[in-house]
């Protein structure tokens, strides 16, 4: 290798400068180390560039001590800096056990929430329960009442079998005479259609005298469809009629749903 | 005779050097103390030049050596000189500045001269500076000498940027500043 030309090449300018390759700095360390006069080549390059960055110097704004002041707290900053990580642990400790606290908290009062509504749905269900334990022990009543009734000795039982009109329909007249009162079970009969009602009359049959004994009124509504009556007079036979809403004053025959002969006995 | 002298002393001083640095690796602070003095005002020159303002210059000067205290593991010297490696961390540190929000506000109006610029304005303020050896030492150097130096080794361009910059062939960057070099070289023995 020619060192002179390695010199001339201007390579050892641009080492000191800095600005060489990882690999071009290598190279030029060895040959600085095998050849004395490239070593020495680098040196005086330095001391030129030395020379004149040092006038550029503004001065130095203190001595060593002051910056060996500066390494000593900084080394004093590294010292106290050491416990950081197990502080930022702790810290981060803290803030993960709040966050807990804070999402247990908030699921406790959610919680809390849920149940309060339960309990309100639950005080609602238990009143409709109540409710209908009122009114099935009402609606038992009325069916111990109605039972009684028609098991009364004085009862006589009439059944009203289905006419030409509709012949599929029935019903029953429970008549107690010493009571004056009739129940009709109108059970078997068809809903009246709207603005017509059905009407229940006594029959004499000798001669033929139909005498009103009153309307079976709100029939859709009524639960047990047994409506009750008075009938003062010495009925033959019940008939029950569709009429007009109002009832009419004789019967429509051609609308008598259901008749029955009243027996002896 | 003469250069077997000069080879020897050159020697001793060189290996004077890697023993200074390698016992400031082992945090000896008083041959930090004497690399200290070696190069505290050329590292604080450098960062001057970059960043023009000589109460900030200082002080991020003894950063830059607190910062080559604290890294000393870093460097060997197959990375290249120790000058070099110091050198290298000021310009950052200076260019780091330059580039910060707070300076650009602060600066908005420098000129984009050379560091010879710092001659004209020390006329007025920076009684620090030696004027006349910078005077000596750049005399009848050229203005394209100059710029190229300042890019060199002053703001740490590589040889692309700088050609890039003086719009010159990569390979004349090298040897163009082979000679100037060579003539500031010539300069210092005046």
């Amino acid at each position: 290798m020619d060192v002179k030309e390695y010199i001339a090449s201007g390579i050892l300018e641009l080492y000191v400068a800095g600005i060489l390759s990882e690999k071009e700095n290598l190279e030029v360390h060895t040959l600085a180390m095998e050849h004395p006069e490239i070593q020495s080549e680098i040196e005086q390059i330095e001391a030129s560039i030395l020379a004149l960055t040092k006038t550029t110097s503004p001065g130095l704004s203190s001595d060593f001590d002051a910056l060996k002041e500066k390494l000593k707290t900084n080394e004093v900053n590294e010292v106290i800096s050491l416990p950081k990580p197990t502080l930022n642990w702790k810290s981060y400790t803290g803030w993960a056990a709040a966050a807990v606290f804070a999402i247990g908290l908030f699921w406790m009062y959610d919680q809390n929430q849920d149940l309060e509504l339960q309990v309100v749905e639950t005080q609602k269900e238990n009143q409709q329960l109540e409710q209908q334990i009122v009114e099935s022990n009402t609606s038992i009543e009325k069916a111990q009442d109605l039972l009684s009734t028609i098991r009364d000795k004085n009862i006589s039982v009439t059944t009203l079998a289905g006419q030409a009109v509709s012949p599929t329909s029935y019903a029953k007249a429970y008549w107690n005479k010493e009571k004056k009162q009739v129940f009709i079970d109108a059970q078997g009969l068809p809903e009246p259609p709207d603005g017509f009602v059905y009407q229940v009359w006594s029959l004499k049959l000798n001669p033929l005298t139909p005498t009103s004994l009153g309307l079976l009124d709100d029939f859709a509504t009524d639960e047990n469809k047994v409506f009750a009556l008075n009938n003062s007079y010495a009925s033959e036979a019940f008939g029950i009629t569709l009429e007009p809403a109002g009832g009419s004053l004789s019967p429509n025959l051609e609308q008598l749903y259901t008749l029955g002969a009243v027996s002896d006995s | 005779m003469d250069g077997f002298l000069y080879f020897s002393t050159a020697l001793i001083e060189c290996m004077d050097l890697d023993k200074l640095v390698l016992d400031f690796q082992k945090k000896d602070v008083s041959a930090f103390e004497k690399l200290y003095a070696m190069y505290a005002e050329n590292i604080c020159g450098v960062i001057n030049t970059i960043v023009r303002d000589e109460g900030l210059a200082q002080e991020i000067c003894q950063d830059v050596f607190v910062k080559i205290w604290n890294r000393s593991d870093s460097y060997t010297n197959s990375k290249g000189r120790f000058f070099t490696w110091i050198l290298n961390i000021a310009r950052n540190a200076a260019i780091d500045q330059v580039r910060s929000k707070s300076y650009k506000q602060e600066k908005k109006n420098l000129s984009a001269d050379y560091f010879v610029g710092i001659l004209n304005k020390a006329d007025e303020t920076d009684h620090d500076i030696d004027k006349e050896s910078l005077k000596k030492l750049v005399k009848n150097l050229k203005a394209k000498c100059i710029e190229l130096i300042e890019m060199l080794y002053f703001n740490g361009l590589t040889q692309k940027e700088a050609a890039e910059e003086l719009n010159i062939p990569i390979g004349t960057v090298k040897t163009r500043n082979r000679s100037c070099i060579s003539q500031l070289r010539d300069n210092m023995k005046l």
